[in-house]
């Protein structure tokens, strides 16, 4: 339905901010997130950045199966 | 390192989580999952061959491309036939044979057709082309529509006048609703769409377990996030408990993105739209507000296109409501292939058929 | 010389012999060409020679890691070196829309010197047409290659057998991503260049290694996908997803794109198959060597499946790679 890949804010003009990817950077514009901030991942998507990636709950997915994997 | 990717292609983690769905999943049990992309992801990594044999996964109607009606194809093509008018459309939708012809063949023929990665490459060449009437092809889902929206909003507000769309935009509830209320539908819950999930939030997926009694969990893109999924839905499914999840939680709020959706509520309303395969399914589609009724090709030029009937043989309704299997459709791999595509399911690069050609069983 | 081409610049008459004289032989000047003959003579002692044709249209001209003229010459001596040969003499035809200036035709030439150079062949006839605006787009090239087989080794498809393993020569996909990247519409900053090389001294040096190399082939347009769905005729192949040698930025690419990297166009890769006892010598040469320095050994040919090419994922399953069907555009679902 939707491809869309995380990438790092690297810089903010604007409206526009660099979003890189391992190597790749494509300008995006920000219209639909609210107070970005150079050094946050953002989801893109059809060149549009459309969320914001938690670093936090990343990590609770990791964790999530390894402790209930466990006593499956 | 691609991050907030590789970790979830950990194949010993993955391996792990599908060994535990296994030991787990003790009765049959039906997932449909709705998007076009995870189609293609489960398919790429081989996800189906490894949750055992109780799991049957079944593709749904998620793929923006695949449910386009032959009519709008021919509506787009009608447009690229006018004068000073350079037609922009995502990649995807370039090989959808309409009635007579697809974009492709449209292009071959002299007509300007240009295939952008985003709406934004499209406003570009309005600015740099004053003399031409850029008109984007505009499909997708609720992932989509916010980033046209914005283009409208920000062409209004720069005073672009040379730039308009073709809106094709569809929404989720109304078509899950019809998929999932047929008598014989015998799917036990939804694998939901991560990247939607990212704009609307979890709520929408409220009236599917609560009126349906269909279990829904949300899920990202990579084998750990898919995986995880299935799992919480095989839990669930086991006890019979019916439960809405949100395995996607890095990119998915519960309350979505709300700028986003201000954005496209304040651009577009529903609308009735016809579904290929499915006909008409009444507020499933979008269409411009009267505020932004100067950027609607349908209104700037007045095309009238005959309707068009889809090839009879062809099953593609049936494998969108997840009634069918390609492997089911009598033209699957004969008449129908990637080369000479009679429905859309095979046509596009995430659909249904063309996943299960491409990635094909052994 | 007026800084544009022009349609008396193909006509054959002074201003033809003034483009000919102050651009082609300024750089490819030889003593073959120089003698303007109809035809190249050419001494060749008894054997067998490799002959093949190119044309070459890329767009945009120039992009990260080389240019038209860079591929028109590297493109005609892979195709020969795979072949077993030793590319000796290139011809090179011009199709040049009016208009065309005639500074870029100078880079272009001069890039095709110096990798003629590189890759030790000399250029030995030419032509040049110049067509109304709009008739071409920009220039053309279409080549042809002459090289000689100093051995009596036999590669083709019929002599692959199960068990041989298949190698490839670096990172798939790098062309493709160096050419998407300035494509209008598209326009993402990378750090990637395409892989055009020259592949001959290379491949010299694994043939005259000894190895049983069973055949080779460079992975063009249709990537690896396609050369691979090209060899499975009569066998099986299996490629394992992991050791897909992948530079991070095209991962990047890709990922961002939505495109797969086994089908993205190279132009400085070859796939070799080799016995597999020998495996590990032509690893060997291509790891030593400046265009194969990432190469990887990817898989190997099976009694299974015959006519298809399977991949084994990450998960451990086995999947169908089919020859794509169409041009692999970026998508967005």
């Amino acid at each position: 339905m939707c491809w869309s890949v995380p990438g790092k804010i690297i810089d903010i003009e604007g409206n526009i901010a660099t979003v890189e990817h391992s190597g790749v950077q494509r300008k995006v514009p920000l219209d639909l997130i609210t107070d970005p901030a150079i050094g946050e991942y953002v989801l893109v998507h059809a060149g549009y950045a459309i969320q914001k990636v938690s670093e936090e709950k990343a990590k609770f997915t990791i964790d999530f199966f390894k402790t209930r994997g466990k006593n499956a | 390192m691609l991050k907030y990717l590789d970790e979830y292609r950990d194949a010993p983690l993955a391996l792990e989580i599908a060994e535990a769905i296994r030991g787990l999943s003790t009765k049959p049990f039906n997932i449909m999952e709705v998007c076009g992309g995870h189609t293609m992801a489960i398919r790429k990594n081989g996800i189906q061959k490894i949750v055992g044999e109780n799991i049957n996964l079944i593709s749904g109607p998620g793929c923006p491309v695949c449910v386009t009606s032959k009519v709008d194809i021919d509506k787009a093509i009608a447009i690229s036939q006018i004068e000073d008018v350079a037609l922009c459309t995502f990649g995807d939708m370039i090989y959808v044979p309409g009635t007579k012809m697809s974009l492709s063949e449209a292009k071959a023929r002299g007509r300007d057709i240009r295939t952008v990665y985003s709406v934004y490459d499209a406003i570009g060449f309005a600015k740099k082309e004053k003399e031409k009437k850029i008109i984007f092809i505009s499909i997708g889902f609720e992932t989509t529509t916010p980033t046209v929206s914005a283009a409208v909003k920000q062409c209004a507000r720069e005073g672009i006048s040379n730039f308009g769309i073709l809106t094709l935009n569809k929404t989720m509830p109304a078509a899950l609703r019809e998929v999932l209320s047929e008598e014989e539908s015998k799917i036990d819950a939804l694998l939901c769409p991560g990247h939607v999930s990212t704009i609307t939030g979890t709520g929408m997926y409220n009236f599917i377990v609560d009126e349906l009694g269909v279990s829904c969990c949300i899920s990202g893109f990579e084998p750990v996030d898919m995986l995880k999924a299935i799992y919480i839905l095989t839990e669930g499914h086991e006890v019979g408990e019916k439960k809405l999840a949100n395995a996607y939680e890095r990119a998915v709020k519960a309350e979505g993105n709300k700028k986003a959706r201000a954005m496209m509520e304040e651009v577009f309303r529903a609308a009735s739209v016809e579904w290929r395969g499915f006909g008409v399914i009444p507020g499933s589609g979008l269409e411009l507000k009267d505020d932004y009724a100067k950027f609607d090709a349908g209104k700037i030029f007045d095309i009238d296109v005959p309707p068009a009937e889809e090839t009879d043989r062809c099953m593609c309704g049936d494998i969108l409501r997840g009634k069918l299997k390609p492997i089911d459709c009598k033209l699957f791999k004969t008449a129908c292939t990637p080369e000479d595509p009679q429905g859309a399911c095979m046509v596009s690069s995430e659909g249904t058929c063309a996943a299960w050609y491409k990635y094909g069983e052994l | 010389m007026n800084s544009k081409v022009t349609i008396a610049h193909g006509s054959g008459g002074k201003m033809t012999r003034a483009l000919i004289k102050d651009v082609f032989f300024k750089y490819l000047g030889n003593d073959i060409l120089d003698r303007c003959d109809d035809s190249a003579v050419i001494e060749i002692d008894k054997g067998r020679i490799a002959v093949t044709t190119d044309s070459f249209v890329v767009k945009p001209i120039f992009f990260p890691g080389g240019d038209i003229g860079k591929l028109a010459i590297c493109g005609t001596v892979n195709d020969l070196a795979v072949s077993g040969a030793e590319p000796k003499y290139i011809t090179c035809g011009f199709i040049i829309e009016e208009g065309f200036p005639v500074t870029d035709l100078e880079v272009i030439v001069r890039s095709m010197a110096k990798w003629a150079c590189e890759a030790n062949v000399k250029i030995v006839a030419g032509d040049t047409k110049v067509v109304e605006i709009g008739e071409a787009d920009g220039i053309f090239i279409n080549t042809s290659g002459v090289g000689i087989l100093k051995h009596d080794r036999e590669l083709g498809v019929d002599k692959i057998s199960s068990g041989d393993k298949i190698i490839v020569s670096g990172t798939i996909g790098d062309h493709a991503i160096a050419i998407l990247s300035k494509r209008k519409g598209l326009r993402f900053e990378s750090t990637i260049e395409s892989d055009c090389a020259p592949l001959n001294k290379m491949l010299t040096e694994v043939i005259e290694s000894g190895a049983e190399v069973k055949f080779m082939r460079d992975v063009t347009r249709g990537g690896l996908a396609t050369t691979l769905n090209e060899v499975a005729e009569d066998v099986g192949i299996l490629i394992n997803e992991e050791s897909l040698p992948v530079s991070e930025p095209v991962r990047g690419a890709t990922e961002l794109l939505g495109l797969d990297p086994v089908y993205l166009a190279n132009e400085g890769k070859v796939i070799i198959l080799v016995k597999a006892s020998d495996e590990a010598k032509v690893l060997q040469i291509l790891k030593n060597n400046e265009y194969g320095a990432k190469a990887e050994t990817i898989g190997e040919v099976t009694e299974e499946n015959v006519g298809k090419v399977c991949l084994k994922t990450i998960l451990g399953v086995t999947r169908i790679i089919d020859m794509p069907t169409a041009e692999h555009l970026p998508r967005i679902c």
